[in-house]
């Protein structure tokens, strides 16, 4: 489980983020969703311990993450962000290979590798994992990156919108493993989406974050209503009946 | 997850010692064995000529290749930890903050040991390389050539300032003398600081993965557990001591850090425990290739060994720009 309790950001007079309490149960895919400018991202990085807070506490699986020790954190949750820039060359399989530094701190042993190959099959990239990630399109990097986050075999993992620059295949595909991560490997996923329709339909949980406050936490169903959305969003929104379960219309 | 049963994959870590680093260390063996018996003294002719190679040809051939590798590793390092491919001792200000940093030393304490000078040089350069980082973090538009251009204002500043200093107390004339990067005056009972680059190799060997990992940003760092703030400090301390002590006992080595790091991630990517042998390799092989050059080319005089790899760097330098161009 994941609990915030108060928590709060102080970027300037204007923009607080918080206080938000807000508790994700273990397991399952939760989806963060909201404006731009809500502070999904920041609560999200703050879980992560990438940003301090200003007041309040995060306990991931009972750990507070601002006391605990950032290395017995890694192997509890790992969070990856949406811009990963690396001048550094290196190819898929030593990219996820660092996903294992918090347990082996870079030396590898075979139970190592072990864990490494199976997070590059698991994402598909198997084929490409003596690539260098500059030679690699947009949707499979992310993947790699994925891979990473994987293989360092955590319970929590969070993921600040995976999803960005992902055209379409490459979204439902990322989905789908991410789905499949939450299933088969029994993590917990907490994902920002920007896409409605995607957190509605391979989420477990939905929270809406607006304003710096998480205004609203429930199922799929419960969210994507018109007048949930419409509040939320800003803008009028219509949820109909798909051929795949509720989708929400706001053009 | 999913079991599956697989051949063993190749394994992560490239093998340190293969074919092709022999070939490599055999040909800068071959270069080093060259540099001992070039020059214009005669050492076989000569009577006292044992002597001389004793004296000269030796600790210049050794210096070549601790200062070489020293310089390589130094860029190598700190292009990780900046995360930026056109950043180096001599692009960061660290350089010149070192030659400030011996020429207060000079002023403070006259008749200063090689020691005092060196910890004066390496202190400096720390300190520079801090305020480069600090300033760094301040920057948010950090393109890759916004960091280095910041890297050479600084530089600038801090040697006008140590021009400045020198002017008011005459001594303008040993600074364009330590400054300019030669292996002429290294002799024996001089250059043996230089020893202390070796250790700080081993250093970096150790740690080599941590800074792998800081290479990709604190981000990713302290997602895996790393104290990304420390290895930033442990990484600069180690540029510091190396171009320190590289800049008292031979001078300024431009551009070495600049191009051996960027032609070795070229050919073998980015894995720094592996790459090490070949980026050290590779300085020592151009370190040795430009003071032969300098020795030769206006025999018996010679020319700094800095002149010629300004020249060289620069052409790299200009050549590794449009290369990354046409990337995009």
């Amino acid at each position: 489980m994941i609990t915030l309790t108060g928590v709060r950001k102080d970027y300037n007079s204007d923009v607080v983020i918080g206080p938000v309490d807000l508790k994700i149960p273990k397991g399952g895919v939760t989806a963060l969703v909201g404006p731009n400018g809500a502070g999904k991202s920041t609560l999200l990085t703050m879980a992560g311990r990438l940003l301090g807070l200003d007041s309040g506490v995060i306990e991931i699986a009972g750990y507070d993450v601002a006391r605990t020790d950032s290395k017995d954190l890694a192997k509890i949750v790992s969070i990856l962000r949406q811009e990963n820039h690396f001048v550094t060359r290196l190819t898929v399989r030593q990219l996820v290979a660092f996903g294992r530094f918090p347990h082996s701190k870079g030396r590898l042993t075979a139970d190592d590798e072990e864990v490494v190959s199976r997070a590059i099959d698991f994402l598909g990239l198997g084929d490409l994992e003596d690539r260098y990630l500059d030679q690699l399109s947009g949707g499979q990097r992310q993947r790699a990156y994925v891979a990473m986050v994987l293989s360092q075999d955590t319970e929590y993992i969070l993921l600040d919108e995976p999803l960005n620059n992902l055209d379409m295949r490459h979204s439902v595909q990322m989905m789908q493993h991410l789905r499949r991560a939450a299933e088969e490997l029994e993590r917990t996923i907490v994902i920002v989406l920007h896409d409605i329709n995607f957190a509605g339909h391979y989420a477990d949980r939905i929270c809406a974050v607006k304003d710096g406050a998480a205004v609203e936490f429930g199922t799929p169903d419960e969210i994507l209503t018109d007048e949930v959305l419409t509040r939320v969003f800003d803008t009028p929104v219509t949820v109909i009946e798909g051929p795949k379960g509720p989708l929400a219309v706001y053009y | 997850m999913a079991a599956v049963t697989r051949t063993p994959r190749a394994r992560n870590k490239g093998r340190l010692f293969d074919g092709k680093l022999l070939v490599g260390i055999a040909v800068v063996g071959a270069l080093l064995v060259l540099s001992l018996f070039v020059g214009v003294y005669d050492v076989f002719g000569a009577e006292d000529g044992d002597e001389m190679f004793a004296i000269t040809r030796i600790p210049r051939t050794i210096a070549l290749v601790l200062a070489g590798a020293a310089m390589a590793m130094s860029g190598l390092v700190m292009q990780l930890l900046t995360q930026n491919r056109f950043v180096e001792p001599t692009t960061t200000g660290t350089t010149e903050w070192a030659g400030l940093g011996l020429l207060t030393v000079m002023l403070l304490v006259p008749g200063a040991s090689l020691t005092t000078r060196m910890v004066g040089a390496v202190v400096a350069a720390f300190i520079g390389t801090m305020v480069f980082f600090l300033f760094l973090r301040r920057v948010t538009l950090r393109s890759s050539l916004i960091v280095p251009i910041i890297g050479i204002m600084l530089g600038a500043v801090v040697s006008s300032v140590s021009t400045f200093v020198a002017l008011q107390t005459d001594m303008l004339q040993n600074l364009g003398v330590w400054f300019a990067g030669s292996f002429t005056s290294v002799l024996r009972g001089q250059y043996e600081m230089l020893w202390i680059v070796a250790l700080v190799a081993v250093a970096v060997f150790l740690i080599a993965d941590r800074f792998t990992v800081a290479g990709l940003g604190e981000e990713i760092s302290t997602n895996v557990g790393l104290n990304y703030n420390r290895i930033i400090l442990v990484g600069t301390g180690l540029i510091a001591i190396a171009t320190g002590v590289v800049t008292v006992v031979v001078g300024n080595l431009p551009f070495l850090g600049l191009i051996v790091p960027n032609v070795v991630s070229m050919f073998r990517g980015d894995d720094l425990r592996s790459n090490l042998p070949w980026v050290c390799l590779l300085g020592v092989g151009i370190v040795t290739v430009c003071d032969l050059i300098g020795r030769t080319v206006i025999m018996p005089f010679e020319v700094p060994v800095s002149l010629v790899l300004g020249i060289v760097g620069a052409v790299v330098f200009v050549l590794l720009l449009l290369r990354q161009r046409r990337r995009g």
